[in-house]
């Protein structure tokens, strides 16, 4: 553990993504108490004003301006990483727990089993993700456990593929072997003996999915089909600002910059993490 | 060889069935389309007779196994909008959906290309540094948002080109430009790290040890080897681009097989999307053949296996 730090202390990029990271999980949890305006009232006294920096601690202040409806922009983006988080880390949770067992699955038992689901993985491949997304989400309606749902059934199958390669070669391993041969059930041997050997890589996809995943459950909102209004959303507030665009720059642009600087810190933590654990990785994606 | 291609030819087709199996019964459970089609206060006498006529109340599977035999002679039904075949309707926003992935992969590849071998081969400089950055950035940003930027910026600041629509080189810029520097950061990060692995590679160090040039180094032992994740990738991304991209289509008003697919899902046009998700799986999967058949040519022992 002390190694890992002192490698990420090294690693100028790596470090940068872990700070960025570690403010914005820390913004979105302590939002209530960082004195910011509630989110969702308007004031239309003061609809679209412009981002200002003086007076910064005043209570009137807007730092990034106000929307068409006069509600703060900084303190919707905050709330809205709340929700933006909680769905993504949930989707990649779920996504992450079903890929990585039929990766192991799969791997471990090869055949037909591993046929079969090789070739799910394959038909859902031919099918654009947006539009897997949009397809489902139309069907099912847009809540926020539906959006968990598609955007981790997007999410699977990259798991699913890279953990079932590397367990179809632990499975040859001694270890694995000697374990069959004591007796060990097969249930024992996926979980006590396959499953932490492919945490390290299951990890490192998870980080990298994170980000892609924010920026699809922006996407998803921005057309409507995310977390419903009143809630803040980053993709609606850009497809509600974007309306604003000659009069208002600011409305469209700092929600923007929040997903940029969101996904730029995973990315940058994802990519440190696959090099310290698993440089093979990195022509895997 | 042969063998080869026609495991890959079953794949591909099971695939397609695969996909348009999933979106039947996917699209069933949007909702009904007669309730849609007809104006608002029809009775329900009116909207069972629409329902006949459009085969909506026979059952589900008996609907299921004409809509398979109809669209094997490449019949997809009537779009409940447009009255007319659904695959024309599709197939009509094909040419545009073309115009701009071709554009993005033309000019991403291209500039993603060189940005990647530049980063490789001027390891430790700033050059690399500065390819690095944008390539970080690039891949960060939301598409859709980098597009409203643009827009922003060339057609409401400096009005110099059109916010949406499509029909001329101008509508084409914008929409092209945000889509390939989302490719072209892609790629260069793919290639870099791709080109700085196989450099390593013991038999590079043979082909320098022996004096070959430089230059035959790196395009017949560097470059080669390096370039089969990066056809992965162009592949990967073309079949994406070439099934809509959605949210850009719908950034820049441009009128594109995605655009349509996604109205079709808000309007629950059965036909329309069944045709579309359907062309759009085949495109891809097509395209998946061609990288295998190239990865051969890149690499010849994967097609001796």
């Amino acid at each position: 553990m002390k190694s890992f730090f002192l490698a990420l202390l090294k690693s100028r990029a790596g470090l940068f993504g872990f700070v960025l990271v570690a403010v914005f999980v820390l913004a979105a949890l302590l939002a209530p108490y960082l004195g910011l305006p509630v989110p969702t009232r308007s004031n239309l006294v003061a609809r679209m004003a412009a981002p200002t920096w003086t007076g910064l601690f005043s209570p009137g202040a807007h730092p990034l301006g106000t929307d068409e409806l006069g509600r703060d922009i900084l303190s919707r983006i905050v709330y809205g990483s709340r929700v933006t988080l909680t769905i993504a880390t949930a989707a990649v949770v779920l996504g992450g727990i079903v890929g990585t067992l039929l990766g192991i699955v799969a791997g471990y038992y090869r055949g037909m089993v591993d046929r079969l689901l090789m070739r799910i993985v394959d038909i859902q491949l031919a099918l654009p993700l947006m539009l897997l997304a949009l397809l489902v989400i139309a069907a099912l309606g847009p809540s926020t456990t539906n959006l968990v749902v598609v955007l981790a059934l997007t999410s699977w199958l990259r798991y699913a593929r890279i953990i079932r390669g590397q367990v179809l070669a632990l499975r040859e391993r001694e270890f694995v072997l000697s374990a069959h041969a004591i007796g060990a059930g097969t249930w024992r041997i996926m979980i006590k003996h396959l499953l932490p050997n492919v945490l390290t890589p299951a990890l490192v996809i998870a980080t990298l999915e994170l980000a892609r995943i924010i920026i699809m459950d922006a996407a998803l909102s921005f057309l409507g089909l995310g977390v419903q209004p009143p809630n803040p959303s980053w993709g609606r507030m850009l497809a509600d600002g974007r309306v604003y665009i000659s009069t208002a720059w600011w409305i469209v642009t700092f929600p923007g910059v929040a997903i940029l600087l969101t996904v730029l810190s995973v990315n940058l933590l994802g990519d440190w993490l696959r090099d310290y654990f698993d440089p093979k990785l990195r022509t895997m994606r | 060889m042969n063998r080869y291609l026609a495991v890959k030819l079953g794949e591909a087709l099971l695939a397609i069935w695969g996909v348009v199996t999933i979106v039947f019964f996917v699209s069933r459970v949007l909702g009904d389309p007669a309730v849609l089609l007809l104006p608002v206060g029809a009775d329900q006498q009116e909207i069972d007779a629409l329902r006949i006529s459009l085969g909506l109340d026979r059952p589900i599977l008996e609907q299921y196994a004409v809509s398979m035999f109809a669209m094997l002679r490449g019949d997809f039904g009537i779009s409940f909008q447009h009255t007319r075949p659904a695959m024309d309707v599709v197939l009509e926003r094909m040419p545009a959906t073309v115009e701009l992935a071709g554009t993005a992969l033309l000019f991403g590849t291209l500039i993603g290309g060189a940005a990647g071998a530049v980063a490789a081969l001027k390891r430790g400089t700033i050059s690399e540094f500065i390819v690095m950055i944008a390539a970080l950035l690039g891949q960060a940003t939301p598409v859709f948002w980098l597009g409203i930027m643009l827009i922003l910026v060339f057609s409401v600041d400096l009005g110099w080109l059109p916010t949406g629509g499509s029909g001329t080189i101008a509508h084409l810029v914008l929409p092209g430009l945000t889509l390939a520097v989302f490719v072209s950061a892609s790629i260069a990060r793919l290639l870099r790290s791709s080109l700085l692995d196989i450099m390593r590679e013991d038999y590079v160090r043979t082909a320098r040890a022996k004096g070959l040039m430089p230059r035959t180094v790196f395009f017949w032992h560097i470059a080669r080897n390096a370039l089969i994740p990066v056809v992965t990738m162009i592949g990967i991304i073309a079949g994406e681009l070439l099934g809509g991209s959605v949210v850009i289509e719908t950034v820049f008003a441009w009128p594109g097989v995605g655009r349509i697919i996604m109205q079709a899902i808000q309007a629950q046009d059965f036909p329309v999307i069944q045709a579309g998700v359907a062309l759009v799986a085949a495109i891809f999967i097509l395209i998946n053949l061609l990288v295998d058949l190239l990865y051969g040519v890149l690499d010849p022992r994967i097609s001796r296996q």
